[in-house]
């Protein structure tokens, strides 16, 4: 009868309460993200466009297995998490044969501010200019399940205990589940710089994962938020005047950024619109236990065969909402974040051609300086050094931020298409199984009947 | 009994009325004839109304005992094709009701007739002015949607008369009105009361029954006759001799307090799956933007696929809804109403016991007042006296047999509404699952349709 709880029963087994320790074995990455192979921007690969959409299996696969590494390998993983009252702990799991490293493997605690310093740290690098930088993993966010497990508190009174029962294991295993994704996603944000040709030998990379004290990033007070309100604000209206007073001089970058933007606001908008889809799913869910309660109840007054008939269809309903419940979990799970990653993947993208922008006013502001110095004939030669510079940053610039173009363009491509057809067979197959669950139960009752 | 109380002297008050039209005959007989002389010509139904119309209530039981074998009859009513007709506020919406029955009493085995709103209302009224106080369940009819009817009267005439009207409330409420014409036709007394026959057979327009608009004076006095009822409910309790009657009232009340809270639930799947609906519409439209957008055109196929998915996603989610709300919130809506009509009967039951009662002690006032004339040898007023006893002594035996033809009523109609209820809710659940397993089928298809184009993106 209960043979739909197979997964859940993984959820539930630790059965936590609240701000109690929990530990996660190996997340499972709901990201289809592969983050681009080993060898990553091969030139081959970034022209062909195909050679990285058959590599989805190379990190999925590898730190599973703790076999023998390969020369100059590096393998992160969050090993487990911890989750305190405000905060979670990860604990970070990292094995390389990396020159610069002084252990072969290692485990160090790291918060959710940790990795948004190593991100800014990044970011803000300016020889990192040319490369799209991972999206920082979103703040863990437990508020929602946290409300929700306060509310079933206090509604205690008037449930019977085994709706209450019921609801607690419930919330729990959301809980989890959150959980869960917010750790996947974080492990996600670190496979990607450690497959990047260029970020897994950044130093900031290395501390995060060999320094065992924390990394003074105290967590963001109001005044920082605000004051990185204030920063997105000015990006946003210097991005306006760059588009609008730089002309390009490639298509290739303006177009992408034509269609970044544009692409952008729209994952975002079906980001959006995902989520309050599968949360009303929830809802259908929800809704199907509230009537399997109330029926379960409506038997207690009935008698004999009816009795029977009114329970087996109780038992029907709540089992209809485990399934909803699964198929609102998993479109959330496949489309959704797939949808909510790239969205800030793009965002990331859109950084760079606008990083790329701000390089290109600076290379015509040495240009114009140049012609000023040769016409009043004076300093004219650190003026050439200054533009021969700003040329050369900016066509190394370019040549790069195509190459992660492309290498962006494939990873999407790839992730959604894991995505769409996981989601496809997914959905295919709990509609299948409803179905025969409906079918059967339709047996059943006829013969009670 | 306490007389004291204001409620109480209130109830005698009350009591007194319903004490005429009761136990007068008359009450009786002007109903009754009203509809038989509309149908004078139909021999089969002159021999009903000879039957019924000198009789007092207990000769109909067993005319409902020849039909309550119902094996062999049946009955079938359609209600279709919601017409407005008329323009402005004058205008009304008429459906085509439409019957199939092997019934002998009726001319003809398959007819139908247009009737608006209101005549339906109009025969629930009667009904229940026939038969309520007999102990019989009347099936609720629905209730007025004064916004929805006003909308129709305001709305211009943008449909030719006989097209269907297609308003979502018109909908439910030719489905409220097929079903309570369905019910009332399944009750073996009901289905061959004279109003009623007319009501499905008459080609001729009904007499406009002007109790029934919502706001009329009629309206009203009901309002506040119910809420007088509703007092008197609470604040009356007889002492009850039948055991009987406290288990079915505590069953029922409990039955129903469980069915409004099934019927909650219900309502809130319903909302959710419909705004569910609305949701995956507007992710499908989201993924058609993304494809139009989307460079890769493998991937940009795959998107535009997944918003044709989704958008025949939606239609089936408002599909389930409309399961949802047809086979079980409404089903569960009229069991409510069921359920209020049985509270109804037990009421008049109760009414009948203050009758009852009162009228015994008007009969020992009368007969005191005998005694006290005898004692004082008052020969001229004695006479007089024992004419009241006499009058009170027959007053208490039909109240007596009222009392207990009605206690006798309730139990038949309990047995037969049980049985018709384990049926329809085992009916309606395995329909509604069936609907379900197609449902079900419907999305293994599209989404069946859908996976090659993501696993042909290259």
């Amino acid at each position: 009868m209960m043979d739909g709880t197979d997964d859940s029963n993984l959820l539930n087994s630790p059965s936590t309460n609240n701000g109690a320790t929990m530990e996660i074995a190996s997340p499972t990455n709901p990201l289809a993200t592969p983050p681009a192979t080993g060898g990553a921007p091969a030139p081959s690969g970034a022209t062909n466009g195909s050679g990285s959409a058959t590599s989805p299996d190379s990190s999925s696969s590898a730190p599973d297995t703790p076999a023998v590494l390969g020369e100059n390998a590096l393998h992160v993983e969050i090993s487990d998490a911890l989750s305190e009252k405000e905060k979670v702990k990860f604990t970070v799991h990292t094995r390389t044969t990396l020159p610069g490293f002084s252990k072969k493997d290692n485990n160090v605690v790291r918060q959710h501010e940790e990795f948004v310093w190593l991100h800014d740290r990044i970011e803000e690098n300016d020889d990192y200019a040319g490369y799209i930088i991972p999206p920082c993993p979103p703040r863990p966010d437990f508020d929602a399940s946290r409300e929700k497990l306060q509310r079933l508190g206090e509604g205690e009174g008037n449930m019977t205990k085994e709706e209450f029962k019921k609801m607690k294991s419930e919330l729990e295993a959301e809980y989890l589940a959150t959980f869960k994704k917010t750790v996947a996603m974080h492990e996600v944000f670190l496979r990607r710089l450690a497959s990047h040709p260029v970020f897994r030998v950044d130093q900031h990379l290395k501390v995060f994962l060999e320094y065992d004290q924390d990394l003074c990033a105290k967590p963001r007070k109001k005044m920082a938020i605000f004051g990185g309100f204030v920063k997105s604000l000015g990006k946003t209206t210097d991005e306006i005047l760059l588009s609008a007073t730089v002309r390009d001089v490639n298509d290739f970058f303006e177009n992408e950024l034509q269609f970044l933007t544009e692409y952008h606001g729209h994952l975002r908008e079906a980001a959006l619109r995902t989520e309050k889809m599968t949360q009303r799913h929830k809802d259908v869910g929800d809704s199907h236990q509230k009537i399997s309660n109330a029926l379960t109840q409506l038997s207690t007054t009935e008698k004999g065969n009816v009795e029977t008939f009114v329970a087996k269809t109780a038992e029907i309903f709540e089992r209809i909402k485990n399934l909803e419940t699964r198929v609102a979990s998993d479109q959330d799970l496949k489309l959704g974040d797939t949808l909510r990653y790239y969205q800030r993947d793009s965002d990331a993208a859109k950084a760079l051609l606008i990083r790329r922008l701000r390089c290109l006013a600076a290379y015509e502001a040495a240009n114009r300086n140049l012609e000023k110095a040769r016409s009043k004939n004076k300093d004219v030669h650190a003026a050439e050094t200054a533009q021969a510079e700003a040329c050369e940053k900016f066509e190394s610039m370019s040549a790069c931020g195509k190459e992660e173009l492309i290498g962006f363009r494939n990873r999407r491509v790839a992730a959604f298409k894991k995505s769409l057809v996981e989601l496809s067979e997914l959905e295919i197959k709990h509609a299948k199984t409803q179905y025969e669950y409906l079918r059967q139960s339709l047996l059943a009752l006829k013969e009670i009947a | 009994m306490e007389v004291e109380s204001p409620e109480h002297t209130r109830d005698f008050a009350e009591v007194d009325i319903n004490n005429g039209a009761a136990s007068g005959s008359e009450d009786e007989e002007e109903e009754v004839p009203a509809p038989g002389s509309v149908t004078l010509d139909r021999n089969e139904s002159d021999l009903f109304v000879s039957a019924l119309s000198p009789s007092s209530i207990g000769d109909i039981h067993p005319l409902q005992e020849v039909l309550t074998d119902d094996g062999d009859y049946f009955i079938s009513i359609v209600v279709s094709d919601p017409q407005k007709i008329g323009d402005g506020m004058g205008s009304y919406l008429a459906y085509k009701v439409t019957t199939k029955t092997n019934i002998p009493k009726f001319k003809r085995s398959e007819f139908s007739t247009l009737r608006r709103f209101s005549d339906f209302l109009g025969i629930h009224d009667l009904l229940v002015g026939k038969y309520m106080r007999l102990g019989r369940i009347i099936p609720p009819a629905p209730s007025k949607n004064i916004i929805g009817s006003t909308k129709v009267k305001i709305s211009p005439q943008q449909s030719e008369p006989g097209t269907p009207m297609t308003q979502e409330w018109v909908e439910i409420r030719r489905a409220a009105l097929e079903r309570f014409v369905h019910r009332t036709a399944q009750h073996p007394v009901l289905r061959v009361d004279l109003d009623f026959m007319n009501f499905l057979e008459s080609d001729q327009e009904l007499p406009r029954s002007v109790n029934t608009s919502a706001l009329s004076g009629a309206g009203v006095i009901r309002l506040f006759n119910k809420v007088g009822e509703t007092v008197n409910k609470i604040t009356y309790k007889m002492d009850e001799n039948d055991p009987w009657f406290d288990d079915k009232i505590t069953e029922v009340e409990s039955l129903d307090a469980n069915l409004q809270k099934l019927h909650n639930a219900m309502k809130s799947l319903v909302t959710s799956r419909r705004e569910l609906s609305l949701l995956t519409g507007l992710v499908a439209k989201s993924a058609a933007m993304l494809s139009t957008c989307e460079e890769h055109t493998g991937l940009s196929r795959a998107l535009s696929n997944l918003a044709d998915v989704e958008e025949k996603i939606e239609l089936l989610r408002s599909e389930q809804a409309n399961s949802d709300f047809f086979i079980l919130a409404e089903f569960i809506k009229d069991y409510l109403g069921l359920f209020g009509a049985i509270k109804c009967i037990f009421h008049e039951r109760v009414k009948a016991f203050q009758n009852w009662q009162y009228a015994q002690m008007q009969l020992s006032k009368r007969r005191e007042n005998r005694g006290r004339f005898e004692l004082a040898n008052r020969a001229d007023k004695l006479d007089q006296a024992q004419q009241e006893v006499d009058e009170w002594q027959g007053k208490v035996q039909r109240c007596q047999q009222q009392f207990d033809d009605i206690s006798a009523e309730i139990k038949r109609e309990m047995e037969r509404f049980e049985l018709t209820r384990v049926k329809d809710f085992k009916v309606n659940i395995i329909k509604y699952i069936e609907d379900q397993m197609a449902h079900q089928q419907q999305i293994v298809i599209y989404w069946e349709a859908f996976a090659p184009f993501a696993r042909e993106i290259v």
